[in-house]
């Protein structure tokens, strides 16, 4: 099993909804968010292009947060969700430096906090909180390894990218281009 | 042109718009660390070299600063660590993958050992020092016996630390500037370079001095030459390494690095050590101290750069 996102770059509108649905699911500390917006525009005015990204942990198959942290906090569960225990974490700061998409962030507590594929409510059968309330549905989330997993469909006939695949994190989010 | 704007509604403290999770703790610890690993690795060679008599600061004296260096070092780490009553959850499990995990152990093992080097020599240091309990001296009695095995251990343990401060650095593959397996080697050289000159500071002997000077210009030459290998690399690497080194080559931590590292940490205390060498009288606090504080630069500029260097996507 192989956990992933797909997020449809072209059908995205920024609206955030899956910001704030993360933040009230999860209880996400005011001023931190686990997923996040980017809105890419390139190009010269009047021919510009914009991308609008939902951005999140990638849950790399290669994870260096996970191999640089001392206490195993870190560790990769079941589907290649990359988790982090509370009560293991010495919030050394070692697996936020080690993520070349600054995914990690320090929660107030004092452990290291990131997206989990709400991995709560999968384990349940149901969607992440992102991906239930995207309005436009542009998220797309399941098994990889399933052929007729939503997200597996989504990448069937498109396009897409990872980013800063250099990294060699082997990312799981698929953008849609 | 094709212009490119990046707009991310995200704003966490410390992490954007650029990184800087790690402040002053970090490269402290990194620094002590590499000055105990410097002192304590001529301890340990000059013992084995049977020199101790004509080597006494650096084989006797200099060591009673690293008890003191590891537990503030140790102490600047702990201050790091942003969830403190978990800390013992470092000696809990040994990670091979973790270089974190590596210094918490070598640090476990070394700072002991430096403890028992010292309180071999603390009844030459106070003739009147007494361990009161007659284990104790038992023990000490032991220890000194075994000097030269303790010597050996003591070294490649140095080795160990000093290597490990810059690869604490370089295993993040995500911030090109670190990202290179040159910081091992050049923080290891660095560390014996400060080590030489605390060692140096506290002798009194003239021979003594000499033969301290002149390693440690060797160390400082392999350390310019590291450094230049350094920037090759990255001018030869990708664009995330060009940019990297663009901090120092007209960036913003041109100036600091280029006089206070370079000039004023590493060439002028060369020249001076030259000149001392050559017969002109200059006060050895002067090199040794312009070495310690370039050493601490260093570790400053190469930690908070770093962190500004990250992938583009
Ligand atoms: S995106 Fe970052 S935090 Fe998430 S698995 Fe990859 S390296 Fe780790
Ligand atoms: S901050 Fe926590 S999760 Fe991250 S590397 Fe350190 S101990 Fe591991």
């Amino acid at each position: 099993m192989r956990y992933a996102m797909a997020i449809d770059t072209k059908k995205c509108v920024g609206c955030g909804d899956c910001v704030v649905a993360c933040q009230t699911e999860n209880n996400v500390p005011h001023g931190y968010c686990r997923d996040w917006i980017v809105e890419n525009v390139t190009g010269t005015y009047p021919n510009v292009e914009i991308e609008l990204r939902s951005e999140r942990c990638n849950h790399c198959d290669n994870s260096p947060c996970v191999r640089c942290c001392p206490t195993g906090a870190s560790h990769i569960v079941e589907g290649g969700i990359v988790m982090v225990t509370p009560e293991e974490c010495i919030g050394c700061g070692a697996c936020i430096q080690s993520c070349p998409y600054d995914a990690r962030y320090s929660h107030p507590e004092g452990y290291v906090d990131k997206c989990t594929f709400c991995k709560h409510r999968v384990d349940n059968g149901q969607l992440p909180a992102c991906v239930e309330v995207c309005p436009t549905k542009c998220l797309y989330f399941g098994d990889l390894d399933d052929p007729n997993s939503d997200v597996s469909k989504a990448l069937q006939n498109r396009k897409w990218k990872v980013l800063a695949p250099e990294a060699g994190t082997k990312p799981q989010l698929y953008f849609l281009t | 042109m094709k212009e490119e704007l990046f707009v991310s509604g995200r704003d966490i403290p410390n992490i954007d718009p650029y990184l800087n999770i790690w402040h002053w703790q970090i490269p402290l610890y990194l620094y002590l660390g590499g000055l105990a690993a410097g002192i304590l690795f001529f301890a340990g060679y000059f013992t084995i070299m049977r020199k101790e008599k004509d080597m006494e600061a650096t084989v006797k004296w200099a060591p009673f600063l690293v008890p003191f260096a590891l537990v503030l070092g140790l102490f600047a780490l702990f201050l790091d660590l942003k969830h403190k009553l978990y800390f013992w959850q470092l000696y809990t499990t040994v990670r091979f993958t973790s270089p974190m995990s590596w210094g918490a152990w070598t640090l476990m093992l070394i700072t002991p050992i430096s403890f028992i080097w010292v309180a071999t020599y603390m009844k030459e240091l106070f003739p009147k020092w007494d361990w009161k309990f007659e284990f104790l001296n038992k023990a000490e009695a032991y220890a000194i016996k075994n000097r030269k095995g303790i010597a050996w251990i003591m070294m490649m343990l140095a080795v160990i630390l000093g290597v490990y401060t810059g690869i604490l650095l370089s295993a993040f593959n995500a911030r090109p500037l670190w990202n290179t397996s040159i910081l091992g080697p050049l923080f290891l050289v660095s560390g014996l370079s400060t080590g030489l000159a605390a060692s140096m500071w506290m002798s009194k002997s003239k021979y003594e001095r000499k033969v301290l000077s002149r390693l440690d210009l060797i160390m400082i030459g392999i350390e310019l030459f590291l450094i230049i290998h350094l920037f090759m690399g990255f001018l030869s690497a990708s664009e995330v390494q060009i940019e990297a080194a663009a901090l120092f080559l007209g960036g913003e931590f041109t100036v600091v690095f280029w006089v206070f590292v370079i000039i004023l940490g590493l060439i002028f205390p060369a020249v001076l050590e030259i000149l001392e060498l050559r017969g002109f009288h200059i006060p050895v606090w002067i090199p040794a101290l312009l070495i310690l504080i370039g050493g601490l630069v260093f570790r400053f500029v190469m930690v908070e750069a770093g962190q500004i260097t990250r992938f583009l996507y």
